[in-house]
Formats: C-alpha cells, structure tokens, sequence
C-alpha cells in the first residue's frame, strides 16, 4: 500500500485466466472489476499492480499512456492512485466510468479495513491484540521510512541542493512545529516553483 | 468551519479541504489528519492514531484508507463513506478536468515543472509523516528496533512489504516490542 514500494516478491494474480480477452472500449463492469482486483492485489504498492492489470495483462493502455496518465495524477494533489482511476475511467466511459474505476478501487478495500476497524473497536482492549497491532504499527512506520529514503535517492544523485532544502524545510515546519499543511504549501509551492523555473530557464 | 457540532459535517469539511493540499497523496497528509484528529478536534489519541495506520496499512488497497478509519472511528459507517468520498471527490473531479484539458492542449511542459517542483515538498511531508507515526509507535528500544529493521530490508530489498508487517506482528505478540 505505500507508494514506489518495491514489486511484490509474490506471483501475480493470473489476470488472464480470469478475464475477457483485451478489450479496446472496457464496459463499467469490467472498469470496476478491474481495478476491485487491482487494490485487493495491492499489498506491495496499488501502482505496480495497476500497470501490470492495465498494460501488461488487459493491453487497455501502451506503457508511455501510462506513464503520463500517472504523472498527471502524480502531480494533481489527493491520492494519486485514486487520481489515476478516475481518469482512466473517464477516458473509456466518461464520467459513470470514472465512479465505476473509482468504486472497484476503495469498495472492496474500504469493506476489509471497516471489518478490521470493527475487531479493533470491539477487540482493541485485548491485551494480545493491542501487542500484535503496536508490533505491526512499528514496521509500517519502517516502510514508509523506506520508501521516504527511496524518494530522497534521486534527489541526492542528482546534487538538487535546492530541492533538498525545500524537503528539509517541510520536514521541519510540518514534523517539528507542526504547522497547518495549507500554511506550509501556501508558501512552499510558489517558492518551489519559482527556484525550478530558474534552475530550468533556458541558457543563454 | 463552524462544524463542531456535526461530525459527519466535521469529516466532510476536514476532508474536503485537505483533498486540495494532499500533495503527493494520502501519505504526505499523515501530519495534516494527525494534527487535526488528535489536536484540534480530540476525535483519538496519538496511539489510537497510530493504529489506525497500522490497521490501514494491513488492509490491501490504496493508502487513502487511513481515511475511510478515521471517519469510521468518528461516526461509524457514514463516517467512513463521507470521509472517503470527501477525501477523494475534490481532487478527483480536479484530475478529470485537468486530464480532459490537457488532452486538448497537448505537450505543454508545466506539468513537468509542477511536478519537479512537487517532489521534494511531497518527500518532506512524507518524512514528517514517518516522524511523528515513529514518535507514538515507537516507545520502546525494541519497537525502534523493529522499525529500523522494516526500514532497512524494505529499503534494501523486494521483499512484499507485508511479511515485514507480519514479523512485527508476531513479534509484538510475543510481547517484544
């Protein structure tokens, strides 16, 4: 579930034997069906999955239509995952296709977890349960730590002095003073905007 | 604003408005949800916060669920649908429109420059995010441990993330951590 985590060491769910043969216009059924297999199998991060459901195994996008789709969704604020439904649904049925690819995706995920969260509200005082929970809590924290440093790499290869800053100065304003989000970004952006545009300006 | 009485109005407000400001998805807005539900609004403590995410993280499915629990945990049912779909409406009728423009207007290149311009801001809520999860999680030596350990193996290898949510499991069963 955490973003630009590694594939999956386990098999993929054999799409094929299960699905219509590619389609190039998708049905609603079939957009929700989709992407409800593509966020149960999404363990390891609902991106690879959804590459692998869209372009490896239903051939309903090329890999370049992909990648672009998702950098617009990755660069449009909300989950981008969730972005990435929506407008891909849209792309084949419009808008009921959207809420189809949007419904498959957080229905069936968002039964699992209510399910859970009930045993939790019921259960959460059991002590075994409660030591259970804290041990798993503390290896989600470790995963998104690595996927944090994952992110940082690139940044670090390429000497972004500039955006290592930035990132420093969220870090502190969000984690350390704890300051409203939209405070933070009402600054940042612009400010972060305007040093990519320098850096990129064309040389004269 | 005035929506302190209401929780489902409450939920539909705080997550209306941070939809807009996810930059970088659900992750990046821990803090955000963190700061609001425990802070401004008493809905949980830091722990039960923290195993909120830990029961979203044990779930398939995209990392939008911390959501779908927190409007659970505030008003059941409806609250985990009205969270969910306030969270992800906005954002998603943005993603339509901006998609459908851009397929009209095609290759311009600022969607290249917002992006790099977004990444480290996105990082650095991320990191925030991860720092204050640690804070409350982690209250022992052992339980540092244990996240330093998922760290490194998530970060050094392909391993499916969830065998690392199943080792701390168990040994936080085993009274551990």
């Amino acid at each position: 579930m955490l973003p630009d985590s590694p594939p999956a060491a386990t098999p993929a769910p054999d799409f094929a034997s299960s699905a219509p043969p590619p389609l190039p216009q998708p049905g609603l059924a079939e957009l929700f069906i989709a992407f409800a297999k593509i966020s149960l199998a999404g363990f390891g991060g609902v991106l690879i999955w959804a590459r692998r459901g869209i372009v490896e195994q239903r051939r309903w996008m090329t890999a370049d239509e992909f990648n672009e789709t998702y950098a617009l969704c990755h660069f449009l604020p909300g989950p981008n995952i969730v972005n990435l439904s929506v407008v891909f649904g849209s792309r084949f049925r419009g808008i009921p296709g959207g809420v189809a690819a949007f419904a498959g995706l957080v229905g069936p995920p968002m039964l699992i977890a209510i399910m859970l969260a009930a045993v939790y509200a019921h259960y959460g005082e059991i002590d075994a349960l409660r030591r259970t929970l804290a041990g798993v809590a503390c290896a989600a924290v470790g995963l998104l730590i690595a996927v944090v440093f994952k992110m940082i790499t690139p940044l670090i290869e390429k000497r972004d002095g500039a955006g290592l800053v930035m990132l420093a100065a969220v870090f502190v304003a969000i984690g350390f003073l704890r300051l409203p989000l939209q405070i933070v970004l009402l600054v940042a952006i612009p400010v972060s905007l305007a040093v990519t545009i320098f850096q990129r300006r064309p040389k004269a | 604003m005035n929506s302190n009485g209401n929780p489902i109005l409450a939920l539909i407000w705080t997550f209306g408005l941070m939809s807009l400001f996810a930059v970088g998805g659900a992750n990046s807005a821990i803090p955000e949800m963190n700061r609001i539900a425990v802070d401004v609004r008493h809905w949980m403590s830091d722990k039960e916060f923290a195993d909120l995410f830990a029961i979203s993280q044990l779930s398939p499915g995209p990392n939008v669920l911390i959501v779908t629990l927190i409007g659970y945990s505030v008003a059941g049912i409806a609250g985990a649908l009205v969270a969910t779909v306030a969270m992800c409406g906005p954002t998603a009728a943005l993603a339509y429109c901006v998609s459908r423009l851009l397929r009209r207007s095609q290759h311009s290149r600022w969607p290249a420059i917002i992006q790099a311009a977004l990444v480290p801001l996105s990082i650095g809520l991320m990191a925030a995010s991860a720092l204050i999860l640690a804070r409350s999680s982690d209250q022992s030596v052992l339980a540092a441990l244990m996240t330093l350990a998922a760290a490194v193996v998530a970060f050094a290898t392909r391993l499916n993330p969830f065998w690392m949510l199943l080792a701390g499991g168990i040994f936080g069963l085993a009274g551990l951590i």
